[in-house]
Parts: structure tokens; C-alpha cells; sequence
């Protein structure tokens, strides 16, 4: 317990002195401490998100987490760092949350710690409304919009899966904000309709078909001509393009591409998500002021879609933006489990493909597939040399050895039994014949040579040709 | 013959021979192909005549897989390979064909075999690069992968596929892509194969003259291109269900070349389909329309245009008076027509038909059960060139009406008179046609020993004679025949229940016999059998079912002699586990009835049928398959043969007189 103490201790001491002024304010906001537990359950949302988060975060996470190297690195970068850093500070609100459980109850230190968040939360969202807030609309509106509280509740909580994602300049994790190419003065509310239209951008994707098809649409806005100073130019770094997620539940921190989708998981954190104004796109309406079209350049020198190429041609959303980033020049690390020849970079082609994955088993020699074989017909009737492509099969039928085998095994059997025939057979005649076995050559199985030494009576009269090698192995060679 | 050769060579006591160059004794070889026996002599008279006969043989038929290696090692020049005999050809023995082969071999017949694959087919098309035919018939577990060996062979000219179920358009594709210079191909019952594969083989095969494609799930898609085929001379459409007027009317011309056409079964073509399928097709020589479209006038006037027609049939077709009349009035005269099992055949359609076909060669009007002797007047009258008349069953034709036929049509070389009311006199004047090879005359009630006599006397070249269930003829009729007739190869006496030893005493006199029949005739003994098998030699397909007094003493004589024999009905006869035995030494022997036999034990059957290699087909009773151990028909069966079980109760034998009568019964 000891080294556990000391962490928690000095993790906690960090962020008091530097908010040192905070406490009071926040007492003033919750009156009495005692009332603070009972009042948790009148709270808002997040006040009881935070009971769980706490509870959430005591397994065994978090007694790794408590082992001295780890906490030691985690208290270093705590120490020299500005506070900012939302990792960190998140890693110790975890620590402060599960120390407030292990250990006394210390309402002091959680005060300022509410407090120092509180601050950091203003100071975010100032960031976030000035910068790239298009990414994160329904974070960025909460924000804007929501009370302290619910604020708290949700830099709380979701930054764990956020964390790389949320447009904040973070220290040391490598990532870094959005940095508009130029300032607009759009509305928050207008980016949110930006957003949608990438939202049902997605949903088209989902439903088309081929990869190529999808290529298609990405390069579809070719045709567009916007003059090219009718629109802003956006153009993400790389890291953003290839964040997983864009939409982040403030509860559980589950990460979503599409605001719909976020907004459909909502619903299972409780009723008010699951009202019409909630459900609805967010703040459709209520831009009035003239929409300012945007269009976003490509990271990579020298690509087409970057915004200094000579023919540049913008792409219309973020959603295109990362899928072409991510098609054009990122690896394909997707590979097809069916087939495991098609590689793909984004998911989203390779769910799609594996669809239809095995369903282009038209195959030409040439290697070209096709999905119906009519085509594949025609293809080949177009083209020299061009041959259908058939899969190997298995060899069937049986094999030689086997059929011996069972040759040597039937004819044991049937050597075991002894042939007696009737009276037929004269005084010196066998009675008993017994097959040989013989699995070379059935033929011998039964040599005529063995009648011959039978007396068969009244049969002498007919001329008997001696069975003669040469003969017998002739015999078998001529069919009319 | 070659006794005496070999006699006058050694009584000069020289090798004449060797003063003969090779040319000149495979010139003399060449004239004794007609029997296997004589060339089998030939080689066994000496080294350098065996080396002769060797280099000599071009074609081979042989029995076993087994001795392959040794025979195509015999025979170095061998390029026609018929392995229909051979059930169990396997990879390996391709292999060994492939090796041992290589360029020489041109031909080969798979149709009868099982048991390869597409390994076997690849060596053998990769080695043979001469092969130019390849029949893959019944191959019925062949799959893409082994037409895809096939096309390999890149000189191919003729394939047959029938049957081969699970050969898809992919493996006709490559074929199509592979044998660019296909000339035929048959994909008969290939029900795997659709347009797209025939289709491309119109595409790719441009060299097609004859295209089989019965039963194909096809439909017109496919037409246009084949009708495009410059040389496509033979095409069968045999029921192709998916091809109907509605798509054939869309086609701007037929095919130019086209010779034979053959659209049977095909319902839903009807004259409209047709005519436009055959529009352009000039040329035109045989058209096929069995079971298919009414013929109607309407037909009749499509199928007019067609200046070069010789041969029509129009079997089971139905057929109107009207129909017949306007086919009597084209502007040419058919060689050939069958109107056989057509319904609506009159005297007077027929009639008029005939009149003005006077060329007729063939007639076949088997079971026009509506025409009467007048039909046969006019057809008598006109048709003077006859030499083949299928008329099985115009019940309706009195016995005067024969006497026509042999009075008229003296070039008959065919007659099939079979249920008829022909009788001793018209016998006797068909005795007159004195081509005559071919006659059937089973369940002619009316005739007896007297005209069968006249028929010995003056039909020296018949080759071919059918009295079944004939119940008047006795051994007079038969001693007759066998006299006058000694080239006779086939005769049918079933159920003659008056046949003795005699008549087969001097049927044995007949060495060219390859098929006899003798069922239920119970006087005749093993003795009678037994001087068959000494003296007709090239016995190959033997009846005795219900001769209850032949016996293992029989069997005996047919197992040392009827080397030849690959097909015997041994059923209620008196064979015995002895006699089956012995009969299981014929190395030939594929196909073996055995039904009903009281002498024989399972463990006797057990023998026999493992003693006999060469077994494609038992027919048993189903008794013996539970008596005998599984594992036993599993090893048969792995072996090639196929085992048929019966379940009939022994059935006694009815009084042969009253059949007919009993038949009409079941017919009414």
C-alpha cells in the first residue's frame, strides 16, 4: 500500500497547486459536500457517470496501472508538462477517482480537482469553437452549449477513447489539431450541416457495391468547376485523416464515423435521447447566414487532390478526404480472408468486397475475373489465346493400390471358400477348386488348365486345343 | 485359307514369304481383315509372320487393361485405340497408352471406360500430339478440369462428349479456346452445357462440320453464330426444349452448307421455326423431324424449296393425308422416308405419296396400323427400287399383299415383316428377292417350315433372320436355312418351341454365326449347344434363357471354343455352378444373365464372377445379394461391373399359340 499512497498522493498534488483558487468556487456551485452524495442521484447524467466510471475503472487496468514504473512515467509527465494534456489528465482523474474509492474519502482534493477541470474544460472549448470543431459538431455543440456540468461529465469520461481524435493540440502524443488553411467565420451550427452531408455521404457509401464504383464517387466532384475562389480549402493532417473515429459518445466514449450513428447508440444511454429533437439532425435550420462552400486538400505533395497540385481538384468531404488518403496513399493492410489476394486500405471496401468475395468466380486465364459468365464468355470470344480458367480439382475415382488392395482382399475372402460342385465332375475330377489369389491378373484366377485336368464325362470327343502360353495370351487381344 | 498358305509355304520348303517385301505381305494382310480369327492365325504361323502382323495392325480393340503395355508393345504402329471394351481404364493405363503411343496414335475410344480422370487425359494429349478423335462418352463423373486436359490436344478434330453430365460451358470453353480445329463434336446429354459454351464453340471452331447438341438446355442465343459456321454440314437439335419459333423467326438466313439437320423432339418448333431455319439451307439432304412437329400441308409447303432432299423421317410424327400428298408433290423424289409410328397415315395419304416417289430406297412404315393392302399395291406398283421396307405391325395388310412385295420389289435387301399376316405363299414370293440379308419375321403365326424352305433355297446372302415366337416353324424350316444360307450371322428362334438338336446340328454348320437366340425352346439339349460352340466360333451373343435341357455340358464346349462370346442368357436353363465357372474362363465375357438357375450355390456365383474379368454387367436375382458378402460386389464393382438385381417369381412358360391372342388382349 505504500508506494500506492505516495502515488496517489503526489498525483494529487500536482493539480492542486496549480488550481489552487478553485476549491471555493466550486463549493459555492455545490453547497454542501454532504449533500453531494445524496444529490448525485437528483444530478444530472454525468454525476452518476461518474459513480460508474469509477466504479468501471477499479479492475484490474488500473492495479497495473498502480505499479511503480508505469505511475512513475505517468507522474513525470504530469509534473513536467502543462496541464493541458488531456491524456494525462485523464489518466489522473482516473487516479483520483479510484483513489477517492481506495482510499479515504477526500473531498478537498476532488474539489480541486473539479475545479482545475472546469478550467481546462473553458480553455477547451474556446480551442475547439476557434479551430477545427467541424470534426467533432455534436462534441463541439455540446460544448458550446451545454452546462459546466455536463461538460464536466463528458471531458470526464470520453477523452479515453478520444483522445485521438479530439481536435486539441496535445503535447507529446503526436498528434496534432487541425490547422485550418484559412479562418472562416462560419457558425458552429454550419458545420454541423457540413457534417451531415458527410453523414449521408457515408450512408451512400454503405450502399454501393463495387470498390470501383466507390473510387468513382470519390473522384465524382471532378465535374464540379467550382471557381476556385468560391470555396475554402480545408486540408487535414495526416494523423486526423487516419483517426478511426469522428463521432465520440460522451457517455461511454464508444467511437462512431457517422453522427447517426452516434445519435442511434445515444438513445440507449437514456429517455432524453430518445426524443425527436434529439434524434433529429442537430440544427438544421437554424443557419441563416449563407452557407460557405468546403472542400478539402489532400495532405500528400504532389497528389492531385492537393491543394498545390497544377490541376488540383478538391474533395468534397472529410469522409472523402480520408478515404482517398487512405486508398491512395496509405498501405493496404486489409486483406480478404477469402480470397487472400485482394488488399484494401479501408475497412469499408473490404466489407464490400468480401460480400461479393467468391461471387467473381468467372475466371479467364488472363486473370481477369467476372462476376456473371456471360461476360466472361464474351470476353473470351473477343479475345486471341484467351481461355476459361478452371480450379483445380481433386483427382477422383480410385487409385491403383487401393483397388489391388481391396483385389487381394476380395480375393482372400473368396479363397477361403471352397467351391464343391455336384456329381458332374468324374471319378478323378477335383471337387474342390480354390481361387488363387492371383491380384495381378484375374484372368488366371480361374486358369483354363485346371479343367483340363478335370474329366468332365462324355466331353472327349471334342477336339481340345492344348492352352498354350502363346494361345491364351492371344486370346484376349482380338474383338470382332 | 491360311492353312493352306502356310502348307504350300513349307511344302516348298522355302520362305516364299521372305522373298515378299513388306508392302506386299500388308497387302495380303490387308485382304484378310474381313474376320479377327484369320489375322490371329496368320500371326501365330510363324516369327516372321507374327513380326509382320504386328507392324501391320493399325487398329486395336482390346479386352483387358491388364495386358496394355505388353500389347502396345506389340504392336508399335497401332494409331485406332478402341478401349470400349476395357471398363476399367484408369489414369495409369492412359499413361502407359501416352508413353508407350506417343505420335502414333491418332484415335481413341473411351466411350465404355470409367475410372480416369483429367490426369489420364492430360499425358495422353500432351504426349499424343497426333490425336485427331477422342470419344469420351458416358464419361459421366468427367468434370471441367478434364475437358481442360482435352484442350490440350491441340490437333483434335472430332470429340464426342455424350453424357459427360458435369462438363460446364467453362470446360466446353476450353475446348473451344484449345481444339481449334474441331470438325466434330457431339455434346449430346452434356446438360451442364449452355448457350455461352456452345456459342463459343461456333465462335472459335470455325473448322465445325458435324455438332451434335441433343438435349442441351440451349435456346436461340446461340443460333446465330452457329448458322454462321461456314462449313457446318450435320447439325442435330435433337430435343432442345428451349428453342421455339418465337427465336428462330428472328433469324436473317440459315446455314448454306448445312446438310443434315435434325430437330427432333423439339416441340416447340413448329413449320414457322422451321422454315426459317432452314431458309438458305439449300443443300439440304436429310431432315429428321421425329416426334415433332404435325405434319401438315402447311410443313409440307415450307419444305418445299429444299431441291437436293433425299432423306425425310418423320417418325411419330402426326401426320395428315393432306401433309403426305403435298410431300408427294414436291418436285423431287426422296430416297428415304420413315413414317414410322406416325399416327394419320391412310391408304390414301400414303398412296399418293408413293406414286410420285418412285426413287424410294427405304420405306419405313412401322406400325401405320391404318393402311391396308392398297397401300402396299401402290407401293409395290411405283417403288420398284426398294431395298429396305420396315412394315412391323400394319396388321391391317392381308397376306395377299406379300406376294406383291416379293412379285414387285426384288432388290429388297431389308424386310421387317414382324407381327404380320404374311404366310407360307408370301414367303414364297418374297424368296424371290434374292438380295435379301435381313428378314424378320418374328410372330408370324401364319408361316411354317414350308415357305421358311423356300426362303433357305433362293435368299443365299441372308445374313440376318429373326423368327421369334414364329410358332410354326420347326427344324425343317431351320435345316433349310442353315443349308442355303451359310453366310447367316444372326438368327433369332425364340420360343420356335418345336426346335430340336437338329436344326442346331446344322446351324452349326454356319461359321459365321455371332448371335444366337434360342429362348424357351425346350427340346433343344447341351448337345445341340455344344456343336454350336464347336463350330461357330465367332459366337458373341448367346440366348438359351428357358432351354431347361441345356446344362453344364454345354458351358464346357462354349468355354474352350466361343473364345468370342461376350454376352450370354444362361436363365432357367439347367447351368450349374460348374458350368458358369467354366464359362467364366471366356476372357471376353462382359455381360452375364443369371436368373433362376437351380444348380447354382452363392459360393459357385462368387467364383464365377471373380474368375471373370471381364465383367461389365451381371443380372442376378436378388436372393444372392444378401447371401453373399458385401465387400465381395464392392471389389466387382470397383473391377468395373455393374450388377442389375431382379426380383421376378419363376414364371412358367405360356402356351406359345395362345401369345398373340393374349397380347391383343393387353393391346385392347
Amino acid at each position: 500500500m505504500e508506494p500506492n499512497d505516495r502515488l496517489s498522493l503526489d498525483a494529487w498534488a500536482n493539480p492542486s497547486s496549480s488550481c489552487n483558487g478553485l476549491p471555493r468556487k466550486m463549493s459555492l456551485e455545490n453547497p454542501s459536500f454532504t449533500n453531494f452524495n445524496l444529490q448525485q442521484q437528483e444530478q444530472k447524467w454525468d454525476d452518476t457517470s461518474i459513480l460508474n466510471y469509477g466504479i468501471r475503472s477499479e479492475p484490474p487496468p488500473f492495479l497495473e496501472f498502480n505499479q511503480a514504473s508505469e505511475s512513475e512515467y505517468l507522474l513525470s509527465s504530469t509534473c513536467n508538462n502543462q496541464p493541458k494534456v488531456l491524456d494525462q489528465e485523464d489518466g489522473l482523474n482516473n487516479e483520483a477517482l479510484q483513489t477517492s474509492k481506495s482510499l479515504d474519502w477526500d473531498p478537498r482534493a476532488m474539489l480541486n480537482n473539479l475545479s482545475f477541470l472546469e478550467q481546462k474544460i473553458h480553455h477547451l472549448q474556446d480551442l475547439l469553437i476557434s479551430t477545427a470543431g467541424s470534426l467533432l459538431p455534436s462534441v463541439k455543440h455540446k460544448l458550446s452549449t451545454g452546462p459546466p456540468n455536463g461538460q464536466l461529465g463528458e471531458l470526464l469520461f470520453p477523452p479515453l477513447a478520444g483522445m485521438n481524435c479530439v481536435p486539441q493540440p496535445q503535447h507529446g502524443s503526436g498528434s496534432k489539431a487541425v490547422q485550418p488553411q484559412c479562418v472562416t467565420g462560419s457558425k458552429v451550427s454550419d458545420q454541423c450541416n457540413q457534417m451531415d452531408v458527410t453523414g449521408s455521404f457515408g450512408a451512400e457509401q454503405n450502399l454501393s457495391i463495387e470498390e470501383h464504383e466507390m473510387k468513382e464517387e470519390e473522384d465524382a466532384d471532378e465535374g464540379e468547376n467550382l471557381p476556385p475562389g468560391s470555396y475554402d480549402i480545408l486540408q487535414l493532417e495526416k494523423e486526423e485523416i487516419l483517426a478511426p473515429h469522428t463521432h465520440f459518445c460522451t457517455i461511454c466514449g464508444k467511437g462512431f464515423k457517422r453522427d447517426a450513428n452516434l445519435r442511434m447508440h445515444m438513445r440507449g444511454h437514456g429517455d432524453e435521447y430518445k426524443t425527436p429533437a434529439a434524434l433529429a439532425k442537430p440544427n438544421k435550420e437554424s443557419s441563416s447566414e449563407p452557407v460557405i462552400i468546403k472542400r478539402y486538400s489532400c495532405p500528400f505533395a504532389g497528389c492531385k487532390r492537393n491543394k498545390d497540385h497544377k490541376k488540383f481538384q478538391p474533395l468534397k468531404t472529410i469522409l472523402c478526404v480520408k478515404n482517398h488518403y487512405k486508398r491512395t496513399h496509405c498501405d493496404k493492410s486489409y486483406i480478404c480472408s477469402r480470397c487472400n489476394t485482394k488488399k484494401f486500405s479501408v475497412m469499408a471496401d473490404l466489407k464490400t468486397h468480401e460480400k461479393h468475395c467468391g461471387k467473381d468466380k468467372w475466371l479467364c486465364s488472363c486473370g481477369t475475373t467476372f462476376s456473371r459468365k456471360d461476360k466472361l464468355f464474351g470476353h473470351i470470344a473477343l479475345f486471341q489465346g484467351h481461355t476459361p480458367a478452371i480450379p483445380l480439382e481433386e483427382t477422383k475415382g480410385p487409385s491403383l493400390s487401393c483397388d489391388k488392395m481391396d483385389g487381394n482382399e476380395a480375393s482372400n475372402k473368396s479363397g477361403n471358400i471352397n467351391f464343391s460342385f455336384g456329381s458332374n465332375a468324374g471319378g478323378g475330377a477335383q471337387n474342390i477348386i480354390e481361387v488363387k489369389e492371383d491380384a495381378d491378373d484375374p484372368a488366371r484366377y480361374f486358369s483354363p488348365l485346371s479343367f483340363d485336368t478335370c474329366n468332365f464325362g462324355g466331353f472327349h470327343e471334342f477336339p481340345r486345343p492344348t492352352f498354350d502360353d502363346s494361345e491364351s495370351s492371344f486370346s484376349f487381344l482380338e474383338a470382332p | 485359307m491360311k492353312r493352306q498358305k502356310t502348307s504350300e509355304t513349307n511344302a516348298n520348303n522355302g520362305n516364299l514369304f521372305d522373298l515378299l517385301s513388306e508392302e506386299i505381305v500388308f497387302t495380303i494382310l490387308d485382304f484378310i481383315d474381313t474376320n479377327p480369327l484369320d489375322r490371329k492365325s496368320f500371326s501365330l504361323v510363324c516369327k516372321s509372320f507374327y513380326i509382320t502382323e504386328s507392324k501391320h495392325r493399325k487398329n486395336l480393340t482390346p479386352l483387358r487393361q491388364e495386358h496394355l503395355p505388353r500389347i502396345l508393345n506389340r504392336y508399335p504402329h497401332v494409331n485406332h485405340l478402341d478401349l470400349s471394351l476395357c471398363p476399367r481404364i484408369n489414369d495409369n493405363s492412359l499413361n502407359v497408352i501416352s508413353n508407350t503411343c506417343k505420335d502414333s496414335l491418332n484415335s481413341i475410344d473411351l466411350s465404355k471406360s470409367r475410372f480416369f480422370s483429367y490426369n489420364g487425359l492430360m499425358s495422353l494429349a500432351l504426349n499424343c500430339k497426333n490425336l485427331v478423335s477422342i470419344d469420351l462418352s458416358n464419361a459421366t463423373e468427367l468434370r471441367d478440369s478434364a475437358a481442360a486436359a482435352v484442350a490440350e490436344a491441340k490437333n483434335l478434330e472430332r470429340l464426342w462428349l455424350g453424357r459427360c453430365k458435369l462438363i460446364t460451358d467453362m470446360g466446353i470453353g476450353c475446348i473451344a479456346v484449345g481444339c481449334k480445329k474441331l470438325r466434330l463434336i457431339s455434346l449430346k446429354w452434356c446438360i451442364s452445357v449452355s448457350d455461352l459454351g456452345v456459342g463459343l464453340i461456333a465462335v472459335k471452331c470455325k473448322e465445325i462440320r458435324s455438332l451434335d447438341l441433343s438435349y442441351l438446355p440451349i435456346t436461340n442465343k446461340c443460333l446465330p453464330s452457329i448458322l454462321k459456321l461456314q462449313h457446318l454440314e450435320d447439325i442435330v437439335l435433337e430435343g432442345c426444349f428451349g428453342i421455339d419459333d418465337d427465336s428462330l423467326a428472328a433469324l436473317k438466313h440459315g446455314c448454306q452448307s448445312m446438310k443434315a439437320l435434325d430437330i427432333s423432339s423439339c416441340q416447340h418448333i413448329s413449320h414457322v421455326g422451321l422454315s426459317s431455319l432452314i431458309s438458305g439451307a439449300g443443300s439440304l439432304q436429310q431432315l429428321t423431324l421425329a416426334y415433332a412437329c404435325p405434319v401438315t400441308l402447311a410443313l409440307a409447303n415450307s419444305l418445299n424449296r429444299l431441291s437436293m432432299l433425299q432423306s425425310v423421317k418423320l417418325d411419330g410424327c402426326a401426320v395428315t393425308s393432306a401433309g403426305l400428298t403435298a410431300i408427294g408433290n414436291w418436285c423431287i423424289s426422296l430416297s428415304e422416308l420413315s413414317l414410322s409410328k406416325c399416327l394419320g397415315v391412310t391408304d390414301e395419304g400414303l398412296s399418293s405419296l408413293v406414286t410420285k416417289n418412285k426413287d424410294l430406297k427405304k420405306l419405313d412404315i412401322t406400325c401405320c396400323r391404318k393402311i391396308t393392302g392398297v397401300s402396299i399395291a401402290y407401293i409395290t406398283n411405283s417403288c420398284t427400287n426398294l431395298t429396305s421396307l420396315r412394315m412391323e405391325s400394319c396388321t391391317l395388310v392381308p397376306s395377299e399383299a406379300f406376294v406383291l412385295i416379293g412379285q414387285r420389289c426384288q432388290f429388297l435387301e431389308e424386310l421387317d415383316l414382324t407381327d404380320n399376316e404374311i404366310d407360307d405363299e408370301g414367303l414364297k414370293s418374297i424368296s424371290r428377292c434374292s438380295n435379301l440379308s435381313s428378314l424378320k419375321l418374328g410372330i408370324c403365326l401364319n408361316i411354317s417350315d414350308e415357305g421358311l424352305s423356300h426362303v433357305g433355297m433362293k435368299c443365299t446372302k441372308l445374313t440376318e433372320l429373326d423368327l421369334y415366337r414364329s410358332a410354326g416353324i420347326s427344324d425343317m424350316g431351320i435345316i433349310a436355312i442353315s443349308r442355303g444360307c451359310p453366310g447367316l450371322e444372326m438368327i433369332n428362334m425364340s420360343y420356335c418351341v418345336d426346335i430340336t438338336d437338329r436344326s442346331l446340328l446344322s446351324l452349326s454348320k454356319c461359321s459365321r454365326l455371332n448371335t444366337f437366340e434360342s429362348r424357351g425352346c425346350p427340346l433343344i439339349t447341351s448337345l445341340g449347344l455344344a456343336a454350336i460352340a464347336v463350330g461357330c466360333r465367332q459366337l458373341v451373343k448367346l440366348d438359351i434363357k428357358k432351354c431347361h435341357n441345356i446344362g453344364d455340358a454345354a458351358m464346357l464346349p462354349l468355354a474352350h471354343f466361343s473364345q468370342n462370346l461376350r454376352q450370354i442368357t444362361v436363365s432357367y436353363s439347367s447351368v450349374t455352378d460348374l458350368g458358369l465357372l467354366a464359362l467364366a474362363s471366356i476372357s471376353c465375357l462382359q455381360s452375364m444373365t443369371v436368373l433362376h438357375l437351380k444348380g447354382l450355390t452363392p459360393s459357385g456365383l462368387a467364383a464365377a464372377v471373380l474368375a471373370c474379368g471381364g465383367l461389365t454387367k451381371v443380372k442376378l436375382h436378388l436372393y444372392f445379394k444378401s447371401l453373399l458378402p458385401q465387400r465381395l460386389f464392392e471389389h466387382l464393382e470397383a473391377r468395373g461391373c455393374v450388377f442389375e438385381w431382379r426380383d421376378k417369381e419363376f414364371q412358367a412358360e405360356l402356351d406359345p399359340k395362345c401369345y398373340k391372342l393374349q397380347w391383343e388382349d393387353i393391346a385392347q
